[in-house]
């Protein structure tokens, strides 16, 4: 099992619809009519190829094989700049110490495995502080 | 080329102080090489890495590294091994001055 | 100088605060030590071979003399009383230990400075020409743009977690004195044909086991699109970059697999969709930046004009000093290299002294080299005597910048835990072996680079005698480089051959630099000229007599 977290913590999952692999999506399954749908990509998938679904899709699932792999940060970041608004869930191996990186590149959620969430209890993850980025800050229009 | 077996020790770094400890026979960590337990056979080098790996709040790096006997003490082989014995050679710092 | 704002100032405080809480979190087993160790170095801690060693930033190499002389406090406090200079312009300190780190971190804060990203595969503190501001050369002053770049890079979300470690360093002026072709980005600042500022852009350089020449990826950027295109970069090497074998994994690597061409391509589409969604920078940000690196307001005194009679005030004069943008003003190098010393190493009398005199006499500045050596930037003429004097109580005055002595050296197996042989002892027996300065000087302009591992921290690609260490089945064994150049005429060195044992390296290099006392046409030709005009071969002979004689036979 896993465990949900979002800026307000632990949370349980709301996710009803399918998941589909980004593969089979990609070479022409049918995609569900009417209810909402996700998509599991990978890290060598390029986000610009996901774009003309953007509209239809309502959730990203971004995996994290590790940690120390940073190329989700940049697939999330790189989601959003293409426009995509729905939701991006980042799942796998990821540590509270990156939950702020996480939640600036524009992901939402994180899942993660039942041990990691012992090892790593709900009150480390609210005591990240979200605030001002020097991003932000170089930004600030 | 099969490598002749040298008889090994268990080392590795203190988490807090970050300074060379060695595994010894009684199952904790020693700053002394010559303290260190010693394996005298490829099952219980591997045996010793086991035991030594268990310590994860303790010790980091643990990897096991080639030994003499000098009058009956493990002594270090490898020049990597005798500096880590001693501490570097530009200044009297490390262990060469806690002895 | 760049002063902290609020925003500078609660950020570095909350940076130590969380590693606080991670050591916490690694005691209490939340943090393994595998998942602990990235985060360790992103704060510049490094688990060594005898103890931990901490390295703190100094951004572009430039500090004021409450900071020096708050790192001194903190070697006499938490280390034994002296620290490392680097040769990316950082500090080090060889003997922390793991519950103090945090107490450190604070102290730094207390001065404006923190340990963030000088290690780690994230976007590392940026490097700039250790003269600038002050060169006679420079064109443009690149400490604006290296701020910028520190700011943007620093805690950028998408960027913590790179294949590996991202170098970054900027210059503005034709004689490249910040090895910028020796960087993951190397930028150069130009003015195109309209008279506009912007930065001729190269990537791909590198030191290490595949050393390589940057290339230009772009001729002329303008100077609003910095921090886009180097998104677009970062972002192409984020997600393309070879995460299999950390060996392949710089962005050089992907350059020379991908090729210089695709990849620009990559870039520049990123690039082009990047610009018009990354809302532009705060106009307001850059003004600040900019004005805080405004000249000082320069002292009008005369130049006294009285003969030197003191023969090291004299030689200090020759090797110390260079030209600086205002004629009655000198840009004074301070040699950390005396005869037999550990090349980097300052002590803590040695930082107040030097943070003296830079609040005295050079408008309260500093700046490291990579050269590893301490420079004050502006120092009016007439006080240039005193500080000589200063200088020499204090054991800095050492008159050989340039010179065969001032030897690069990365600190080797005498405290890295990577490393595969020393390089310290050997750079002082070289120093030794040359101690003489006047014969020093009649060897004139001679870079020789020590490293201890292939990693290359030691530059010795680019030395022009370079020294690699290596473990040759478990003997120290050292490889000789000739011909490197990191400046604009940057160029890797050859291999001679063999490498030599730890007690032959030293009469090697002697043998080398005989030869070339031997051959140079004029004593104005440099040990780089003669090597261009000669090649190898003639010091291959010297340096392998008999297979020389074996080959004759
Ligand atoms: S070159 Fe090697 S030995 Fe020298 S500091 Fe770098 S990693 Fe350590």
């Amino acid at each position: 099992m896993s465990q949900l977290i979002n800026k307000t913590g632990f949370i349980e999952d709301d996710w009803q619809g399918e998941i589909l692999p980004f593969d089979a999506f990609w070479n022409g399954q049918d995609l569900p009519e009417e209810e909402p749908f996700g998509v599991a990509i990978d890290v060598a998938t390029d986000p610009f190829d996901l774009q003309p679904w953007f509209g239809r899709v309502d959730m990203i699932v971004i995996p994290f094989a590790g940690f120390a792999d940073g190329r989700g940060f940049s697939l999330a970041r790189k989601l959003r700049q293409l426009g995509y608004q729905g939701r991006i869930r980042a799942q796998g191996h990821l540590l509270v110490d990156q939950f702020r990186a996480a939640m600036r590149v524009g992901i939402d959620q994180l899942e993660i495995s039942d041990d990691l969430a012992a090892r790593m209890p709900e009150h480390q993850w609210k005591a990240v502080p979200l605030s001002d980025s020097y991003q932000s800050h170089l930004n600030a229009a | 080329m099969a490598r002749k077996f040298l008889p090994q020790i268990a080392t590795g770094n203190d988490l807090l102080e970050g300074d060379v400890v060695y595994f010894t026979e009684q199952g904790d960590w020693t700053r002394k090489h010559s303290d260190a337990v010693v394996a005298e056979t490829p099952e219980q080098a591997e045996t010793l890495l086991g035991a030594a790996t268990l310590f994860p709040h303790q010790v980091v790096g643990v990897y096991l590294a080639d030994a003499q006997l000098v009058n009956g003490k493990p002594a270090p082989v490898h020049f990597r091994e005798i500096f880590r014995t001693k501490g570097p050679s530009n200044y009297f710092h490390g262990k060469q001055a806690e002895v | 100088m760049y002063s902290y704002s609020n925003f500078d100032a609660a950020f570095v405080r909350d940076r130590v605060k969380e590693f606080r809480g991670q050591v916490e979190r690694r005691l209490d087993g939340s943090l393994t030590e595998d998942e602990f160790k990235p985060l360790r170095l992103m704060n510049g801690l490094y688990l060594q071979l005898h103890a931990y060693m901490l390295r703190v930033a100094i951004p572009y190499g430039t500090l004021n003399g409450a900071q020096m002389r708050q790192l001194a406090h903190i070697a006499d406090k938490w280390d034994k009383g002296y620290g490392h200079l680097t040769t990316r312009q950082n500090i080090q300190f060889n003997w922390p230990k793991l519950k103090d780190v945090p107490d450190i971190l604070d102290a730094l804060a207390d001065v404006s400075m923190h340990a963030i990203q000088t290690s780690g595969n994230c976007i590392r503190n940026v490097t700039a020409d250790h003269f600038a501001g002050a060169a006679a050369d420079e064109i443009e002053d690149p400490r604006p743009t290296a701020e910028l770049i520190r700011q943007w890079s620093t805690d950028h979300p998408e960027f913590a977690y790179l294949p590996r470690k991202f170098k970054v360093a900027v210059t503005g002026a034709p004689n490249d004195r910040a090895v910028t072709k020796a960087h993951d980005i190397g930028l150069r600042m130009v003015r195109n044909k309209a008279g506009e500022p912007g930065y001729e852009v190269v990537i791909g350089g590198g030191l290490g086991r595949t050393p390589m020449i940057g290339k230009v990826v772009r001729d002329f950027l303008p100077r609003a699109d910095l921090l886009a295109y180097l998104e677009a970069i970062l972002q192409v090497y984020n997600l393309s970059g070879r995460r299999d074998n950390k060996y392949k994994a710089r962005i050089k690597i992907l350059v020379h697999e991908t090729g210089l061409e695709e990849l620009k391509a990559r870039i520049e589409e990123t690039f082009a969709r990047n610009q018009t969604l990354l809302e532009p920078v705060d106009a307001g940000v850059v003004a600040r930046i900019n004005a805080s690196f405004a000249p000082p307001e320069w002292d009008r005194r005369a130049v006294p004009d009285i003969p030197h009679l003191d023969a090291g005030f004299r030689s200090f004069l020759d090797t110390n000093i260079a030209a600086h943008k205002q004629s009655d003003y000198a840009i004074v190098t301070v040699s950390t290299k005396p005869i037999g010393g550990t090349p980097g190493d300052v002590t803590s009398e040695q930082m107040r002294v030097l943070a003296d005199l830079a609040e005295r006499y050079s408008h309260d500045e500093l700046r490291i080299s990579h050269e590893q050596n301490v420079i004050l930037p502006h120092v009016h003429r007439a006080d240039l005597a005193v500080i000589y004097g200063r200088l020499r109580e204090a054991g800095l005055h050492t008159a050989n910048i340039g010179l065969v002595s001032d030897i690069i050296a990365c600190p080797g197996m005498d405290y890295c835990a990577l490393a595969t042989a020393r390089s310290i002892p050997v750079a002082q027996k070289i120093s030794e072996a040359f101690s003489d300065l006047q014969a020093q000087h009649d060897i004139g302009d001679l870079k020789i680079k020590i490293s201890g591992c292939i990693n290359a921290c030691g530059h010795h690609h680019v030395g022009h005698i370079g020294i690699l260490g290596l473990d040759r089945a478990g003997v120290e064994n050292y490889q000789i480089t000739l011909g490197g150049d990191g400046t604009e005429t940057a160029a890797i060195g050859e291999r001679t051959g063999p490498g030599f044992a730890y007690d032959e390296i030293v009469p090697a290099i002697e043998r080398i630099v005989n030869a070339y006392l031997d051959i140079r046409e004029s004593a104005e030709e440099a040990f780089l000229d003669t090597y261009r005009r000669v090649g190898a071969e003639p010091f291959k002979a010297v340096l392998y007599p008999e297979s020389n004689k074996a080959n004759a036979a």
